[in-house]
């Protein structure tokens, strides 16, 4: 039993531990890090960055053939999922060493192993075989991120898979079956799709995607269908056979698949660590924190997924930041007025900001502009006329209360949307804002003008 | 139907803000043209703000107590078809921000004053209220302007917003500092809302736990007595100019300590530690002197070991040595350690009376306070005197009152006839 003491102890690697980490080292506090796999938690190992590798890798492939009407034919595109992995693989890891290198840098001591507490300032990680340490700090962060929700009908195993088995496969399913229709298992059915599995999304609720609204969703439904995805909405699977090879539907029809994925959300990483004994006041399922992320017990904190929704990492990574200025001492508290949100569907969904029914229970007055992307120069040549910009701002002051937008390659806007909202921009803000031609922006700009009534190109 | 805004006009001459006493309305209440809607007073007078139109009230736009701007909305009022050239309707369109820009302009000329137009565009852009704001309860500012209210303390909910939608800037927000300023009367100091949070740990813990414990523990006596130390000055200054240059200087702690030896020589249970937890009493033949001491950190207690056996200069030395080691924390834990009486002194900062908290599980400490002419009644008149208090705590669980009167009595008499101090085994 070696003991460490240390200013700051962070729980989890996943970005917002290591965000916290590293900021804490750089402003010269003692932090250790616990992680029990490579550092990057969820995001870099088996999220955000592997399934956009996949989506890449899937565009790439299926856009060879999209390039015919270019003029640009091929013969015998074919794909080895191995290689596409190994590639994938090669990011993550270029990555999770980038992330090591930085903690390295910013003096964090790392220690590979499982966190447990014994009290709220003290752990105990269990390294190697039988070997513990025991970590006490005057401070503690909770940053263990989530875990994949499973189906009791259809635990994950054998051909049911989740989604960081799916991000992994040696071959392109023939057959797959998408059991929950969010962002990830849109994003990854997608993928499948183009490198040619019959996929089959089976959701709950009366549409896919069902937290953006169906204005939003309508041009990732059509090319859903455009790419022979079988949407089955208001469906609940009752029960699988055949080792997850056979699904039975509430609508009493069956569904013969190769692979199942089941998506159907996300719980916060809590078990197993001790943390139940430290009885911290819950939201729900997940911690509850106040604005400077603290829990119900003094000098923990916590970020990330396990403080709820939305679980984004760069959600995590702001907590992260701001909590360690706060344990150096400086004062801060989450003053943000907008978390982006992206589905990397295709095309892709971003929004920002306030939506239309927060705006209508707020008791505002809002007037809204939305340009077509089939009247953007730019999109057209990229081959795409899907899609729209769409910006909502409060009708008295012009203030932009809210941006969204679908359409192919629009998440690269999402921080000039997040930008606007933040500065507290009106539509004059924008309308007077130069927007580079030709670009995607413009229809952010169009949107706006539009909003104000009088747009240029429409 | 639609809606009018009445406004708080220029109710005189360089006023930009008014406090709202009275209403004379309530939502709901018809209203007619020249009905006193509202009193607010500025800080030459109290002024009533008449209708300028017939309506219904469907909105106060203030409480009573609070401070409107010239230019803020005051009432609002649902009236009969379009007003001309006031009201907008209920302002969906997207031009209305320059319309009721507009309309403000004519209210306020309405009200009859003719401030320059310039001017009071500066009180009406502070005044408007964004609606975006009021709803969202959150300010409309830059992340920057946000950090930086948050880092002065300022809420930004009540800074006035310049920019577009009563965004506010940095230049705002500077003015909001500066206001603040100016309200604190001239005395240049921001109001200063930070608190620091310092971490109790290493040594100021351990004072800390050691002093609640003793605090909490024993029933302290104090005892201040006056002592007249002119003589023991007198021979501390002759022994000085006599040997100060070979010896070293004394100060007036080896006579303090050579007088403790003396009185615990016959009082043995002032020389003890108090084991309360196994109800023990240890008395000790050595004395061994603790001696309080400040250092960067924070107090400590170097030991003065087998102080019997140290003469003036001996004693002396071992006190700044000592004193040395532990401010630059060279000291050892048996130099730390190991007190059986303490004395506390804090020089010339040394006050008049103190009261000393013990260092347990010691029973006695000794607070020397400092040493000041003070006028001293001889029999016949008064004497200049160089008089000193001696402030002593004592555990009130083992050591009785006058067990601790004798013992100062004892401290008293040898300081101020030292040459008793000298006598060999004195009767």
């Amino acid at each position: 039993m070696n003991d460490i003491e240390c200013r700051l102890l962070v729980i989890g690697a996943g970005p917002g531990g290591y965000a916290c980490a590293i900021r804490a080292g750089q402003l010269g506090i003692d932090t250790v890090v616990v992680e029990s796999r490579a550092a990057g938690g969820t995001c870099l190992n088996i999220g955000c960055i592997p399934s956009k590798a996949l989506i890449h890798a899937a565009d790439v492939f299926h856009g060879i053939g999209a390039g015919k009407r270019m003029g640009i034919s091929t013969k015998d595109a074919s794909i080895d999922m191995a290689r596409t992995v190994a590639w994938k693989d090669a990011i993550v890891s270029r990555l999770t060493t980038g992330v090591e290198g930085l903690l390295k840098k910013a003096g964090v001591r790392v220690i590979n192993g499982r966190a447990t507490f014994l009290d709220g300032k003290t752990v105990a990680v269990s390294v190697d075989e039988g070997d513990t340490n025991r970590i006490v700090a005057e401070a503690v962060v909770v940053a263990t991120g989530s875990a994949p929700a499973d189906l009791p009908a259809l635990p994950f195993g054998g051909k049911v898979i989740s989604s960081e088995q799916a991000l992994s496969l040696q071959q392109v399913p023939k057959r797959l079956a998408v059991i929950g229709g969010g962002y990830i298992g849109i994003e990854i059915g997608t993928a499948y799709a183009k490198l040619g599995s019959q996929v089959t999304v089976i959701e709950a609720a009366e549409r896919i995607l069902p937290q953006y609204d169906r204005e939003l969703t309508g041009p990732v439904e059509r090319k859903l269908r455009d790419l022979g995805v079988e949407l089955k909405t208001r469906t609940v699977v009752r029960d699988a056979a055949k080792n997850g090879k056979v699904l039975e539907l509430d609508d009493g029809s069956n569904l013969d698949t190769d692979l199942t994925l089941v998506t159907v959300g996300r719980k916060p990483a809590l078990e197993g660590c001790g943390l139940e004994e430290l009885d911290l006041r819950k939201n729900g399922p997940y911690l509850a924190v106040d604005a400077q992320c603290r829990t119900s017990m003094r000098g923990v904190y916590a970020v990330g997924d396990v403080t709820g929704e939305p679980m984004l990492a760069h959600r995590a990574i702001a907590q992260g930041v701001m909590v360690a200025q706060i344990v150096a001492g400086q004062r801060r508290e989450w003053s943000q007025l907008c978390i982006p949100t992206i589905c990397f569907s295709d095309p892709e969904i971003v929004s920002v900001g306030m939506n239309q029914v927060q705006a209508e229970t707020d008791g505002r007055k809002v007037v809204t502009g939305k340009f077509p992307l089939a009247a953007n120069g730019r999109s057209l040549t990229l081959d795409r006329d899907d899609g729209f910009v769409r910006v909502m701002a409060s009708a008295e002051d012009h203030v932009v209360l809210g941006i969204d937008a679908v359409g192919a390659g629009v998440s690269e806007m999402s921080s000039q949307f997040a930008l606007a909202i933040e500065m507290g921009a009106t539509l004059a803000d924008i309308e007077g804002t130069i927007h580079a031609h030709p670009t995607l922006g413009e229809a952010f700009h169009e949107a706006s003008l539009a909003a104000m009534g009088n747009p240029l190109h429409m | 139907m639609g809606t009018h805004s009445i406004t708080l006009p220029d109710v005189g001459e360089g006023v930009a803000e008014a406090e709202l006493v009275e209403w004379h309305v309530k939502p709901g209440d018809q209203v007619r043209h020249d009905d006193i809607l509202a009193a607010v007073m500025t800080d030459k007078a109290t002024v009533e703000i008449p209708s300028s139109v017939d309506g219904t009230v469907l909105e106060l736009g203030a409480e009573i107590g609070e401070t409107i701007a010239v230019g803020a909305e005051l009432v609002r009022l649902e009236v009969e078809g379009s007003v001309a050239g006031t009201g907008k309707n209920d302002g969906t369109t997207a031009h209305q921000p320059r319309a009721s820009a507009d309309q403000k302009a004519g209210d306020r000329k309405r009200a009859g004053n003719n401030a320059a137009q310039a001017a009071s565009h500066t009180s009406l852009s502070h005044a408007r209220r964004s609606a975006s704001q009021a709803r969202r309860g959150k300010p409309l500012a830059s992340p920057a302007v946000r950090r930086r209210a948050l880092e002065a303390g300022v809420d930004l909910r009540l800074v006035a917003g310049s920019g577009p939608a009563a965004r506010i800037t940095q230049e705002d927000l500077d003015a909001h500092l500066d206001a603040q300023v100016r309200q604190d009367g001239n005395r240049r100091t921001y109001r200063n809302a930070e608190t620091t949070e310092i971490k109790v740990a290493g040594l100021r813990r351990r004072i800390a736990e050691r002093m609640a414990s003793a605090n909490a523990r024993i029933p302290h006596i104090t005892i201040v007595e006056e002592v007249d130390a002119s003589d023991l000055l007198n021979l501390r200054n002759k022994l000085n100019d006599a040997h100060g240059e070979a010896r070293g200087k004394l100060t007036m702690l080896p006579f303090i300590m050579t007088a403790i030896v003396r009185a615990v020589s016959k009082q043995p249970e002032l020389n003890a530690h108090y084991d309360d937890e196994n109800e023990l009493i240890r008395q000790f033949g050595a004395v061994h002197i603790g001696i309080a001491t400040q250092t960067p950190p924070g107090l400590a207690v170097p030991v003065v070991r087998h102080a019997g056996s140290l003469d003036l200069w001996q004693g002396a030395a071992e006190i700044n040595r000592l004193a040395a080691a532990t401010r630059d924390g060279s000291a050892g834990r048996d130099e730390l350690t190991g007190s059986t009486i303490t004395i506390t002194s804090l020089g010339a900062l040394g006050a008049i009376a103190t009261t000393p908290i013990i260092n347990a599980p010691e029973v006695a400490i000794v607070g020397v306070n400092k040493v000041q002419v003070r006028a001293a009644w001889d029999g016949s008149r008064f004497q200049p005197r160089q008089m000193m208090n001696l402030s002593c705590s004592f555990d009130h669980r083992v050591i009785d009152g006058w067990d601790a009167a004798v013992f100062v009595k004892a401290l008293k008499d040898l300081l101020e006839t030292p040459a008793v101090l000298f006598l060999e085994r004195d009767q």
